[in-house]
């Protein structure tokens, strides 16, 4: 027998060269979620007629899809898969949220069938989607708030210097002469020290209103206000305060007197916030409006790949800080009854869906780009 | 005769069999810990290749610069768990203190109970309350210690003002009450142990009830106790949820503990659902790094334990 001394340098040895084995075991990538649930029939669907993009013969679906990303569209598409549902009652859909690096890493490794993305892809990252190329589809815009709480200030008109200046804690007080060269009408009612209320969490609101600050007020062709860069996270200053999700902020602002906050439209509007008119690129004070967001999204311009910028687009009744998200998916499907689920869910967002926008504070898309992502779904080859 | 030896020989390997069933459980522990530090380094090592010893050093913690600092998180972290344990300690021990010493027995009970009740809280109900009942009324408060403690020369950097109610302080203050129930039943555990005759040798002698809780209790309890602050300051450390709700959210070191900040578990679970490639290495550096700590600190703590009771107790 061993000694005891032996014995026990023995089995620590072998738990250490045991624990390393495990460790140089797992993936690299991320350890994958619940696995989509099997898609049930082998049903085929009768072949309908793509030819024109108006009308289209109604195919039955019935594939179970699983996505993740984005929660600033979510309760759109929530409301899509609703309605899809009743189109399409054998298909499943579940959008799981998460985030927009979540979607896209969980589409990287094939976990979801597609992704919501309220943001671009690196070039850096494409080589790390294993199922090869992907298709960004535009779904719908909103516009993001800045959202004030000021008694006796109905409307307040502010440039994105200004707000870049605000929110870097450059500018403290309401009754600072920035804010009061653009509001000579209010001057009386801005008072008081200004509390600014930005995410804790990541988010791509943030992302989006600090691409617009970026855009607008930041490096050239910017005026060189604005110093943070753009990001999901970026560096707020020590004195603001933190809300969680875009409700956490909007209740930040209307709590605090004096507070200001970006808020994304729909939690403002339920939250009863007041809005401030943000100065757009062609130098009007444009309102945070779905009429709004759709004429920014109009004035973008509109790339070969389907992304588009609406932040600080040109156009009088454009609002600059219009935020655009996309439905990802890859190009090559790899199971057909889920390649013609995904497939017929896309033609639906864009055609039956966009009607159903604005029920839910979202606004639709304008015809042109909607015209272009019905033609890219062609795109997508489905096996046979 | 063979009976008797078939009895010997059954025993044996129940013996044997109980050895290794006992051995197996506590290497599948060891293996599990190895194993979940090991894997964790892994994936996090893009982020600790590109910030080397910067990340554990800078306190800037900007991902869309690729800059990934976890100082002031550790900061944050180890200042919310030092408040809570200040609060918490003198309290847990003064409850176990009281139900095992003090209490007449039939209080003993429902006493017990009620303080076990707050470990059956879930932590975001706590962090609920914190961020939508206790933080908005807070800030009068703090302002009014502000101004009574403020003006003492060494303590007033500690309190200075407050501009929201979401801050280090009130993290520590609500992580506090969640580590109450356990540092008190482990500590009453511990202290029930002390022996009988012990106790009943103080009071012949002549001390009174505090000499015999410091004479004959503590010191026999002292290595549990210690045990006990343990697992509270673990949990402290790894409570996610209701700190990320009131602690503020911001990559801050500051002494002012009225000031906003921010704790490694928070900014993992608030910055995860974005974060892709060396941004989430990052944040699984964070997890690594408050892994390192926690057995750090337990460690550090159990090594001063042994030793002062070494010399108390004398060598085991």
């Amino acid at each position: 027998m061993l000694s005891t001394k032996r014995r026990s340098v023995g089995l620590l040895a072998a738990t250490l060269s045991l624990a390393l084995f495990a460790g140089a075991c797992g993936d690299d990538g991320d350890t994958t979620a619940t696995t989509p649930a099997a898609t049930g029939s082998t049903a085929s669907s009768s072949t309908g007629s793509v030819a024109s993009t108006t009308t289209v013969a109604k195919v039955d679906v019935t594939g179970t899809l699983a996505a993740s990303g984005a929660t600033f569209p979510k309760a759109f598409y929530e409301v899509a898969i609703e309605a899809f549902k009743k189109a399409q009652p054998k298909a499943a859909i579940t959008y799981a949220g998460g985030g927009s690096g979540k979607g896209r890493t969980d589409l990287q490794n094939q976990v979801v069938d597609f992704a919501g993305s309220d943001g671009l892809v690196k070039e850096a990252d494409k080589a790390l989607y294993k199922g090869g190329a992907f298709l960004y589809f535009p779904t719908v815009v909103a516009p993001i708030t800045v959202s004030y709480n000021l008694d006796g200030v109905d409307k307040l008109n502010l440039s994105a210097d200004t707000i870049a200046k605000i929110f870097q804690r450059q500018i403290k007080t309401w009754d600072d002469a920035a804010i009061v060269a653009e509001n000579p009408d209010a001057k009386a009612k801005l008072t008081g020290p200004i509390t600014v209320a930005h995410r804790s969490d990541s988010s791509g609101t943030t992302e989006n209103f600090t691409i617009f600050l970026n855009k607008a007020a930041g490096p050239a062709p910017g005026t060189g206000v604005w110093t943070l860069k753009s990001g999901s996270t970026v560096e707020w200053a020590a004195d603001t305060q933190a809300g969680s999700g875009n409700a956490g902020v909007a209740q930040i602002v209307k709590d605090t007197k004096g507070a200001i906050g970006y808020v994304d439209y729909s939690d403002a509007k339920a939250v009863g916030l007041k809005y401030a008119n943000v100065k757009n690129k062609a130098g009007k004070f444009v309102a945070p409006t779905l009429d709004g967001a759709s004429a920014a999204a109009a004035g973008a311009t509109i790339k070969d790949d389907l992304s588009y910028d609406p932040l600080w687009a040109d156009g009088d009744a454009a609002y600059p800080i219009a935020a655009p998200t996309w439905i990802l998916v890859y190009v090559n499907q790899t199971d057909k009854v889920k390649g013609e689920t995904t497939k017929s869910f896309l033609r639906y967002i864009l055609t039956d869906g966009q009607k159903v926008t604005t029920s839910v504070d979202y606004a639709p898309l304008p015809k042109v780009l909607v015209d272009k992502a019905i033609a890219q779904l062609e795109m997508i080859k489905i096996p046979a | 005769m063979n009976e008797n030896l078939n009895f010997h020989r059954r025993g044996e390997l129940a013996d044997s069999a109980f050895r290794y069933a006992t051995v197996a459980a506590g290497g599948i522990v060891l293996i599990s810990l190895s194993a979940i530090a090991i894997t964790m380094t892994k994936r996090a090592w893009p982020a600790f290749d590109k910030m080397g010893l910067d990340f554990f050093t800078t306190s800037r913690w900007a991902p869309n610069d690729n800059v990934f600092g976890a100082k002031a998180f550790i900061f944050g972290t180890l200042m919310a768990a030092a408040i809570a344990l200040v609060i918490a300690v003198p309290v847990s021990i003064g409850i176990a203190l009281f139900t095992t010493q003090v209490a007449p027995t039939k209080w003993r009970r429902p006493i017990v109970y009620l303080v076990d009740l707050l470990a059956v809280v879930p932590s975001v109900v706590f962090g609920l309350w914190g961020v939508l009942v206790f933080a908005p009324s807070a800030t009068g408060f703090y302002n009014t210690l502000h101004d009574v403690l403020g003006p003492i020369p060494g303590l007033g950097d500690l309190f200075g003002e407050a501009s929201s109610g979401r801050n280090i302080f009130t993290a520590g203050l609500i992580l506090s009450v969640m580590i109450t129930p356990i540092v008190s039943s482990l500590a009453r555990e511990v202290i029930d142990t002390c022996p009988e005759s012990d106790r009943e040798a103080a009071f012949a002698l002549g001390a009174t009830r505090w000499e015999m809780i410091r004479g004959s209790v503590l010191p026999h309890a002292k290595g549990g106790l210690v045990g006990a602050v343990m697992l509270g300051l673990g949990r402290a450390m790894g409570e996610t949820i209701a700190v990320a709700l009131v602690i503020g959210s911001s990559a801050n070191i500051s002494a002012n503990l009225f000031s906003s900040g921010d704790a490694l578990p928070a900014v993992i679970a608030n910055q995860w659902g974005e974060a892709e490639g060396d941004y989430r290495a990052a944040l699984i550096g964070l997890a690594v790094t408050l892994f390192a700590i926690t057995i750090l600190i337990n460690v550090a703590a159990n090594t001063i334990v042994s030793r002062s009771i070494v010399k108390t107790q004398g060598a085991r």
